[in-house]
């Protein structure tokens, strides 16, 4: 697989216009998905968009490359049996927090564990936007909405210290609003070896219009990634939520299974179940 | 800010930070500005198509108006650039570093409910960053035919704001954050 040069953002994006709201953050991440892509030069043949259900889970449609929208929370689990299946193919998962942390949630923790080379990218609105507004594992306690009156009281999931403390390999949070900035950091992450998780903040202003606000709040993490998960993990736990670049840059060894050198006959396997 | 508080404002000066693509010859000139007006008509058909959508079809208008108008800029360029193949050339460009460049709309400034009075101050934006940016070529380009025609440019972006500004007068600003307001709201499941 060689980089080609050529290649332009636009040569990523399909026929297929996006229905996401107007000022939805989902728009700024699918360009920064094509710019990316197009600054790593990959054929569109030889990436692969798996994605789950929700409105971020949409993208691998408006992509040019391979996709496959998946089952509810499932995105990871397709997206590592294609890895173990096809190392060639450039894997990159997108989804939402309700997808990525709630019903996918324990396959969150296996992939970071696992640590095949993968990219994660979660675009965080804490809701569920695509059914009106529930709220999501990362709502706020005192989110309070007619569908959660007086907020949930519940302690939010924190997605960035799970996933170091899981095992993954590459870390970061972005920001929608600088598209410029999140295809940077998709580069680097998907050319990082292993799981590569990267958060992007990206508002839901149907449902969460006080989000617009974050443009004002995020602000780029003051020091530079670190290799030591002790070190990431104490500044992780103690950021604002809204530190953004990459947080925490690994050194594992991802995880590449051997296929197709079994010498177990399936045949003889399928026999056992012979009625 | 009110509509009035914009007529008079000052376009932005010249040698303002620039992350333009680097104006070496005309050829690189005329590509960029190609392409600024290609990305803006782009935009403006992406922002009706969502405005479509959610059954705006005011703003619809206005946003195809803009791509309309875009166009004419576009394709204006292309026949001043003559034998010089803009279209290839402009694909040749860095990207802009900020990732759009400056005729591209803010996407997250979008709204289903906004009215023309937004969509004209998100275009007035534009224009004051493309006028800014050619005035920033003018300030610092080294070779005297660029400065020349990026003078023109120059002049075509301060007509474009001047007009964003005449027509921002025939659409009053909505009063309050009350446009937002929607009586309908999305929130429907209990």
């Amino acid at each position: 697989m060689t980089a080609d040069p050529r290649l332009k953002a636009q040569d990523y994006k399909s026929e297929i216009k996006p229905i996401w709201c107007p000022g939805c953050g989902d728009y700024h991440v699918l360009l920064a998905f094509t710019r990316a892509f197009a600054e790593l030069g990959l054929a569109p043949e030889d990436i692969a968009v798996v994605s789950g259900i929700g409105c971020s889970s949409r993208i691998p449609a408006y992509t040019s490359c391979y996709g496959f929208h998946g089952v509810h929370g499932r995105a990871l689990a397709v997206a590592a049996g294609l890895k173990v299946a096809r190392p060639d193919l450039t894997v990159v998962v997108a989804t939402g927090d309700g997808d990525g942390y709630s019903i996918g949630g324990n396959h969150f923790l296996h992939a970071c564990r696992r640590n095949l080379d993968i990219t994660y990218i979660v675009m965080d609105n804490h809701i569920y936007g695509m059914t009106k507004g529930q709220p999501s594992p990362t709502t706020e306690p005192d989110f309070d909405t007619a569908l959660s009156p007086g907020g949930t009281g519940l302690r939010p999931f924190h997605p960035l210290v799970i996933a170091l403390a899981s095992g993954a390999n590459f870390i970061a949070r972005c920001f929608s609003g600088q598209p410029a900035e999140t295809a940077s950091v998709i580069v680097e992450a998907i050319r990082h070896p292993g799981f590569s998780f990267v958060e992007v903040l990206s508002p839901c202003v149907t449902f969460r219009p006080d989000q617009r606000e974050w443009k004002n709040l995020v602000h780029p993490a003051p020091v530079a990634a670190t290799n030591d998960p002790a070190v990431a993990a104490r500044r992780i736990m103690t950021d604002d939520g809204f530190n953004l670049g990459v947080l925490y840059r690994g050194d594992r060894r991802p995880y590449r299974p051997e296929v197709g050198v079994s010498s177990a006959d399936l045949s003889e396997l399928e026999r056992e179940f012979e009625i | 800010m009110s509509a009035s508080d914009d007529r008079d404002r000052v376009p932005a000066k010249p040698g303002e930070p620039c992350d333009g693509p680097p104006v070496a010859n005309l050829a690189d000139l005329f590509a960029v500005a190609w392409r600024i007006e290609a990305d803006a008509v782009e935009r403006y058909h992406l922002l009706a198509d969502q405005m479509e959508t959610f059954n705006n079809t005011e703003l619809a208008l206005v946003f195809r108006d803009l791509a309309r108008a875009e166009g004419i800029h576009r394709d204006e360029i292309q026949r001043m650039a003559g034998d010089i193949d803009v279209v290839a050339h402009a694909r040749s460009l860095p990207d802009w570093g900020r990732g759009e460049s400056p005729e591209k709309a803010d996407l997250g400034d979008a709204h289903y409910l906004m009215t023309p009075w937004h969509a004209l101050k998100m275009a007035l934006a534009g224009e004051e960053r493309a006028l800014s940016y050619f005035q920033h070529v003018v300030a610092t380009a080294g070779d005297p035919k660029v400065q020349e025609m990026a003078k023109e440019f120059v002049e075509e972006e301060a007509e474009h704001v001047n007009l964003c500004h005449r027509l921002l007068r025939k659409y009053p600003a909505p009063q309050g954050e009350s446009w937002s307001d929607d009586p309908d709201p999305a929130i429907a499941q209990e």
